[in-house]
């Protein structure tokens, strides 16, 4: 296991995101609303570069107390990030496909050090 | 270019490289050995409504008073994402292609920065080939593909006039490792016979497409013509599959997904059953027929359906002398969009169900936002190796007369 410097907490913003590697390897760095997440940058699809796209909050049916269909909004907590292949979404939180969440794209620890990020891969 | 994101959110890209999009289809590439075999792509896109070639094919129309109204519409209209105004008299359709910016190659594909040694599309076009190992492409419009539906059947005309002779001159006449299948203008028979005249023996030209949305039944006798001079060519006939919102059948569908999901097959389906009902594979037995961007798993539906009708109503399709399966197991698919269902014993019974292994041919769609990489095919476990190279060239090769097809992708 290789620990890859990402950054450091400055040059991080919320919302940012890298892309480092190790060896053929290649891992995408979040960070969002204060915490890192890390995961592999390869698409279950067919194989694109799944952390590379944009960071969209998932689309929501509104539905009325009397269950008819009102109108579509973005969720104020649930965030993705998009393969921009082909759109395939993934929870930025745990990495799962939005689509079919029994299937996740593999995640990695993010350690901090100081000011220091790295992740292990 | 700062990209609208959700919660008012905002991202600047810097730019963008379709090699740098791709770099992942160049290592599956490398992994798979695409360069020891040829790779024939059978359907993909440039756009022409784009700056550089809308103002080329626009001067490519011969009628005065449209070739004005193309101009001007393109000079008040508004400019789309890459900075072009369009051919302006085609039918503008609602599309969210690009699902709210995700598939990020079609608003970011404008800023891609080319050298100007050769046409815009002839450079973006073989970018893509080369990162997926692709050798030769079958090129179609993207916008275009909507004119069958538009109110102005010489509209349809001309703008096919034009685009042909656009394409043979400035692309197929200069980039070997581009084909088309040429746009026939199949509200106007007529026309058609004037397009396969004039362009069926250019350089590149291997067959012609029908852009498969529209209300015209194939089984008109005005076709015959049509389907008789592609006969004596040898020239295959596709139908290319596309939707349309604003017609009718799709009236109560409030989604896209739902919209592209059926009408990618709907009209297809409607032709193809006119097709075989109508004797049209008796009366021209060597016509090669092949349908293009509606996935695979139709055919079986349509298999299944149109045997079990037919046993039953022989008498309304006498012209058959087999069963109407039989008729679509001599014809020819393009894969994308390939349905991958989770069990895979359903894909490889489609592909027994239609002869994949000789009748099926890989297509990318690239750069639509539904493409599929060589890989599709590649990694199923279930063919052979001889099978695979067949699906992803040696069928392309044999059906489109293609000769021996070097390696030319730089991978």
């Amino acid at each position: 296991m290789a620990e890859v410097h990402v950054g450091t907490l400055a040059e991080f913003g919320d919302g940012d995101r890298k892309i480092v590697s190790s060896g053929s390897v290649e891992v995408g760095v979040f960070r969002w609303s204060g915490e890192f997440y890390a995961y592999s940058n390869i698409c279950l699809h067919q194989g694109g570069p799944a952390c590379e796209g944009l960071i969209m909050h998932q689309v929501e049916d509104v539905v009325s107390a009397d269950r008819k269909y009102c109108r579509q909004t973005f969720s104020q907590t649930n965030v993705n990030f998009v393969c921009p292949w082909h759109g395939y979404e993934y929870d930025i939180r745990t990495g799962e496909f939005v689509g079919d969440r029994k299937r996740k794209l593999r995640s990695y620890k993010v350690v901090t050090r100081g000011d220091d990020i790295y992740v292990e891969i | 270019m700062e990209m609208s994101l959700s919660g008012g959110r905002t991202q600047t890209i810097e730019s963008f490289r379709t090699a740098e999009l791709l770099r992942h289809a160049r290592q599956q590439a490398v992994a798979r050995r695409y360069a020891d075999f040829p790779i024939v792509d059978v359907d993909s896109h440039h756009y022409e409504t784009d700056a550089v070639s809308a103002a080329e094919i626009i001067e490519y129309i011969n009628d005065p008073v449209l070739k004005q109204l193309a101009l001007s519409a393109s000079q008040v209209g508004a400019k789309n994402a890459n900075g072009s105004k369009g051919l302006g008299i085609l039918p503008s359709g609602i599309a969210y292609q690009d699902m709210g910016g995700r598939v990020t190659r079609y608003p970011l594909r404008g800023f891609e920065e080319t050298d100007g040694k050769e046409h815009r599309d002839i450079a973006l076009t073989k970018r893509w080939m080369d990162a997926m190992g692709i050798d030769l492409t079958i090129l179609f419009p993207t916008m275009m593909l909507d004119l069958g539906f538009h109110p102005q059947v010489q509209v349809e005309v001309e703008l096919a006039q034009a685009y042909n002779k656009w394409l043979v001159e400035r692309l197929l006449a200069v980039e070997p490792r581009f084909r088309s299948m040429l746009y026939l203008p199949f509200n106007d028979p007529e026309a058609c016979v004037r397009t396969i005249e004039e362009f069926g023996d250019k350089k590149g030209v291997i067959g012609f497409l029908v852009t498969s949305a529209r209300m015209k039944p194939v089984h008109d006798n005005a076709y015959a013509r049509i389907y008789a001079m592609l006969e004596e060519r040898g020239l295959p006939i596709g139908f290319h599959g596309n939707y349309n919102w604003g017609d009718v059948s799709f009236s109560t569908m409030n989604r896209f997904i739902s919209v592209h999901s059926i009408g990618f097959v709907f009209y297809n389906m409607v032709h193809m059953v006119n097709w075989i009902m109508n004797g049209l594979p008796e009366r021209f037995p060597k016509l090669k027929v092949m349908w293009i961007e509606s996935g695979l798993a139709w055919v079986p539906f349509m298999i299944q359906r149109l045997d079990n009708e037919y046993k039953m109503r022989t008498s309304e399709a006498p012209a058959l002398k087999k069963l109407p399966g039989d008729y679509i197991r001599d014809m020819y698919f393009s894969s994308q969009p390939m349905e991958k269902p989770d069990d895979l014993r359903i894909l490889e019974t489609t592909f027994r169900m239609i002869n994949a292994e000789t009748q099926l041919m890989y297509s990318s769609d690239y750069p639509h936002w539904d493409f599929d990489l060589p890989s599709v095919i590649y990694d199923l476990p279930f063919l052979s190796e001889s099978a695979k190279r067949a699906i992803l060239g040696g069928n392309a090769i044999k059906l489109f007369n293609l000769g021996t097809v070097p390696k030319m992708a730089k991978i």
